[in-house]
């Protein structure tokens, strides 16, 4: 499974590129700009699965106190991060020329804009809170409460004035992916970008397990040096 | 129940000897309120508008420190240990620390909203009702994560400026909800408001209830 990962994953990634710069047709309005949307739309997926995962794996640490659950946790949420900032990139490229600005306050964006917000603090939570045991249980509630919250987001940024419906509605599935193909060419990047973010998450909670691991052999070693002192 | 009475009894009458907070966060409150009007010497005819934003923003910078501070007292010669292991049941304890931090805000709120009237030109009087009750929910919802948060900020390292880098991004659609409730409430009542009011309902409920059933996992050690 381990040595599958990669390879799937590449060729996946081949896939898509190869889906999304040679085989789509270019869009008649938005032209050539509007194939970011396949990257663009698959992270914001592959940012949410992370997200997920850090409030479940967070329950799951909480409950039983497992240690691969937390490390799941913590990569879960540095790879949801790093999608989510990937959303914040592609989006702007594709609003300039499309909406002439790079970023407006539109309910999506805010949503995103503060769903990133939340997890980088969850990741400084963990970088600077101290190495304490206890750090990892905040950082598990802080992962429960931020999937909580995330409902309550998506309804309060309706209530936001300045929406522009037209624009996001044309960026939806149906009236912006006539052709089959773009549908396709969707499909497999979120396949590919998932499995991109899955790889990465495994790396990351191996990384994790080892610097566990070596922290624990300087302990022993330094013990085993106090008593010959 | 009685264990969350006696804790709220407890910071209450700690408060009401030093006065240390309420005073401390009244004052704050009037700055922000100052440093914010001044800031945007708004014309008079155009301040009225300001007023949802102003208040919420001066409610929430003022309250982050107003909860913060009930925490670091506890801090003090050990007391979240005592606390810990008399017998009083850790939920019950976040429902007595939320209670106190829940009359501390209501008192800063007394005070600012006035102010806002007053520096905003505008008259509160006739929206009162529907304005207390917004007021209300707000405070609820905001004390139910920060008297979470607090209590993990205290613990941890770099803990002066934890507490309002995890709770603002959690905050945002209380802000938004509150926000847009009193943008309502000022322009006609409680009516147009519901599907603001919607929202704070479901962060109050939702909030209060995480943070009885995790304040547990963040106090124990």
């Amino acid at each position: 499974m381990r040595r599958l990962l990669p390879v799937v994953t590449c060729a996946a990634m081949l896939a898509a590129l190869y889906l999304v710069f040679m085989v789509v047709p270019t869009e008649q309005q938005m032209g050539i700009v509007q194939r970011i949307f396949y990257f663009h739309v698959s992270s914001a997926w592959m940012a949410f699965i992370g997200f997920f995962l850090v409030a479940g794996a967070s329950a799951v640490y909480l409950w039983n106190g497992s240690r691969a659950a937390d490390r799941l946790a913590e990569a879960a949420a540095e790879v949801g991060v790093l999608f989510c900032s990937l959303v914040l990139v592609t989006g702007p490229i594709w609003a300039r020329p499309i909406w002439g600005v790079w970023w407006t306050w539109d309910p999506r964006l805010t949503m995103t804009v503060i769903l990133w917000a939340i997890y980088v603090s969850y990741l400084m939570l963990r970088a600077f809170g101290g190495a304490d045991e206890a750090v990892n249980r905040y950082a598990a509630v802080l992962g429960i409460i931020g999937v909580l919250d995330i409902p309550i987001i998506m309804v309060s940024v309706r209530l936001l004035r300045g929406m522009h419906p037209a624009v996001i509605t044309r960026n939806e599935g149906g009236s912006g992916l006539v052709d089959p193909w773009m549908r396709l060419a969707l499909l497999v990047s979120a396949v590919a970008l998932i499995l991109l973010g899955s790889w990465l998450m495994q790396l990351r909670a191996r990384m994790g397990r080892l610097g566990e691991e070596l922290a624990a052999l300087r302990r022993q070693e330094e013990a085993r040096h106090g008593e010959v002192a | 129940m009685r264990g969350a009475l006696v804790i709220f009894r407890k910071d209450l009458s700690i408060e009401w000897r030093t006065r240390e907070g309420v005073s401390s966060v009244l004052v704050l409150g009037l700055l922000l309120l100052v440093v914010l009007t001044v800031a945007h010497d708004a014309p008079p005819e155009a301040a009225p508008a300001l007023a949802p934003s102003f208040l919420w923003a001066t409610f929430l910078f003022t309250g982050l420190l107003g909860v913060q501070r009930g925490f670091l007292l506890e801090r003090e010669n050990d007391c979240l240990a005592g606390l810990l292991v008399s017998p009083i049941d850790p939920a019950a304890i976040y429902v007595g620390k939320l209670a106190a931090n829940v009359a501390l805000l209501a008192v800063m709120q007394l005070f600012v909203v006035p102010l806002v009237g007053l520096f905003l030109h505008l008259d509160l009087m006739p929206v009162l009702p529907a304005l207390l009750v917004v007021l209300a929910l707000g405070n609820f919802g905001f004390a139910a994560l920060a008297t979470l948060f607090a209590a993990i900020s205290v613990r941890v390292r770099a803990r002066e400026v934890m507490l309002p880098l995890l709770l603002l991004p959690l905050l945002v659609p209380l802000l938004i909800g509150t926000v847009s409730a009193t943008r309502s409430v000022l322009a006609g009542g409680l009516a147009l408001a519901t599907d603001a009011v919607t929202v704070l309902v479901a962060f109050d409920v939702i909030f209060a209830v995480a943070g009885w059933l995790l304040f547990a996992y963040v106090v124990r050690d």
